[in-house]
């Protein structure tokens, strides 16, 4: 049968993380040679990160394979275990391989901007009339729902679920480590083989055996630091808001009627709010890098100047802000940039922690979300942070902050006679003190 | 300026206090599918529908002073209690916000237990389906949680009384 069908000899992908990425199940391969598989190489895993860690190129593609080289050792340590069952095997290496298949170019601007939701596309790539689906369904006529409902968190069996997505699963363990390696930085590091050996399957979620603590708290600490090091870089949520502004000024230019030199066809269904699968897989980073050059030479200069930023780097500076008590000073600011024609819309913007979709380890509420269970030796159940003071102390720190960006290069453009200069220079704290 | 802060601030305010991050992440769930325009993400999660942006955005508030968050510690484990401060509404008086009225859809669901709220949102989570496929997937994804039949007509009427 073509679910048991195994290569005639076992497929390696040298891969800088892991090593090597073993493939031996026929459905395996396939899927991997599949058009919506293959185009994950087109979408990188970091979005604009590259702009700060010239390393972080790596694409989801890299990524997947990754998720799904974890899941494989995982099940093969669970092999023979209570409550695990043996049959769930495929199910769970396939939703391990396909799990961020729905991804798009820039996929957390992408999102905001146009009102989509990734896990959608996913499950309309799965379910849809694709590649993807094709081989699926030649393992069984419903297999291509399940690999979408435990992708989607919504499959009968909550430990399946829980290897992909849980506080400590296969997609954490591989992209914090993977993001490491190609940003160049020496946080992020952390005993995987050892979490692997002590994991325990339970009926319904996987936890930690007891002795295995220290490596987990390694593993959240790691975590910890690569939200502040790499994932909430300044430098990166300038590019990002950028980003996100390109496609507003787009959008906002379309449904104005303007007249682009370049038609967007890509863009177009983003644009209305209609996009079709088969738009959708289109628009990979590629081809909107390739739009975002050619939007250079526009003759609106809002867009021209914000795709110049982007492709030449020429990113916003950033100050630290409070909301709360620079409140005057922010209306202060917007008005002073509209007097001097500078759009406060594109210009001055205000981005949160929350604007990011990264979450830290968080005990929390009871039924609120499932935390990491320690299995002690007299088979109780504890919460993480409850026996670990390492991360209790970092689950109380403080994990939020608000950054002003704003185009400094236009600001000190400014005729030195202008007095908006001084009070803008003034506010944002960039005046020098002779 | 934080226009999604300030939706939730009005929530904040309209409910005056609310009791239980569970009970909170389903309200604000409900209100979406309600279409009040939140634009915080869900996922489906262990308990139903969960928003990681949403449980950062009331950390945000509370940093900010907006929000007063009372930890409060139960027989074996903690409870939220949030409610707004006077910074909080300073804020909202200089937002420019707009925010549909929903008091009344806030004031059923504080009568409710975060568990029927829970029911509720993953009734809603899957309102692409027919009305046996529903009750059949909250079987089977709410398995440990033993919800009866009683309690799904409850939802179900529960839900028309909000729309």
């Amino acid at each position: 049968m073509y679910k048991d069908e195994q290569l005639e000899e076992e497929k390696v992908f040298k891969d800088p993380v892991h090593r090597y990425i073993h493939v031996k199940d026929r459905v395996i391969w396939d899927l991997i040679g599949t058009a919506e598989f293959q185009r994950l190489r087109r979408i990188k895993q970091l979005g604009t990160s590259f702009l700060t860690f010239h390393g972080a190129e790596h694409s989801r593609f890299n990524h997947s394979l990754g998720v799904y080289e974890i899941v494989r050792r995982i099940l093969f340590n669970f092999n023979g275990r209570r409550h695990w069952n043996k049959d769930e095997r495929l199910l769970c290496l396939c939703a391990a391989l396909l799990h961020d298949l729905g991804h798009g170019p820039f996929s957390h601007s992408f999102e905001k901007v146009f009102k989509l939701d990734h896990e959608a596309f996913t499950r309309q790539i799965v379910l849809g009339d694709t590649e993807i689906n094709h081989v699926l369904r030649r393992v069984e006529k419903d297999f291509p729902q399940k690999v979408a409902d435990v992708i989607n968190k919504t499959y009968e069996d909550k430990l399946v679920v829980s290897l992909i997505s849980s506080q400590i699963d296969a997609d954490r363990m591989d992209y914090l480590q993977r993001d490491a390696y190609f940003t160049g930085v020496s946080y992020g590091h952390f005993d995987m083989e050892r979490i692997l050996r002590v994991m325990r399957p339970l009926e319904d979620q996987v936890v930690i055996k007891q002795t295995g603590m220290h490596a987990v708290e390694d593993y959240i600490m790691s975590r910890y630091q690569m939200y502040w090091q790499v994932y909430f870089h300044p430098v990166s949520r300038s590019a990002e808001v950028i980003l996100s502004k390109i496609l507003h000024r787009a959008k906002h230019l379309y449904e104005q009627g303007y007249q682009f030199s370049l038609k967007p066809t890509h863009f177009l269904s983003f644009f209305s709010g209609d996009v079709s699968l088969d738009d959708y897989l289109r628009l990979d980073e590629s081809v909107v890098l390739y739009y975002f050059q050619m939007w250079i030479d526009e003759s609106d200069e809002i867009l021209s100047d914000l795709c110049v930023r982007f492709t030449n780097r020429k990113l916003l500076k950033y100050i630290e802000f409070n909301p709360n008590s620079q409140m005057n000073e922010w209306m202060e600011l917007y008005q002073l940039f509209k007097q001097i024609g500078i759009d406060p819309e594109y210009y001055l913007v205000v981005d949160s922690s929350s604007d990011l979709p990264y979450d830290f380890y968080r005990p929390g509420e009871e039924g609120e979300r499932l935390p990491i269970y320690l299995l002690m030796p007299n088979q109780e159940l504890k919460e993480l942070s409850r026996e670990s003071d390492i991360v209790e102390s970092i689950s109380g720190k403080k994990r939020t902050d608000h950054k002003l960006y704003f185009p400094m290069d236009f600001i000190e453009a400014l005729s030195d006679d202008q007095p908006e200069k001084n009070k803008i220079k003034t506010i944002l704290g960039l005046t020098t003190i002779e | 300026m934080l226009a999604n802060h300030a939706k939730l601030m009005k929530f904040f305010m309209n409910a005056g206090e609310i009791v239980g991050r569970k009970k909170l992440q389903k309200m604000i769930y409900i209100l979406k599918k309600c279409d009040i325009p939140f634009e915080e993400k869900y996922e489906f999660h262990f308990y139903g529908p969960y928003s990681e942006e949403l449980t950062l955005r009331i950390e945000e508030l509370c940093n900010l002073g907006f929000i007063s968050e009372q930890k409060e510690q139960k027989s074996n484990y903690y409870q939220y209690r949030y409610t707004v401060t006077t910074a909080g509404e300073d804020f909202l008086e200089h937002s420019m916000v707009e925010f549909p009225s929903c008091n009344d859809k806030i004031e059923k669901m504080k009568e409710k237990s975060s568990r029927f709220l829970e029911l509720v949102s993953t009734m809603l989570y899957f309102d692409h389906l027919t009305k046996e496929e529903v009750e059949e997937k909250v079987q089977v994804v709410k398995k440990s949680s033993n919800y009866t039949h009683a309690d799904l007509q409850a939802g179900w009427q529960f839900i028309t009384e909000l729309k």
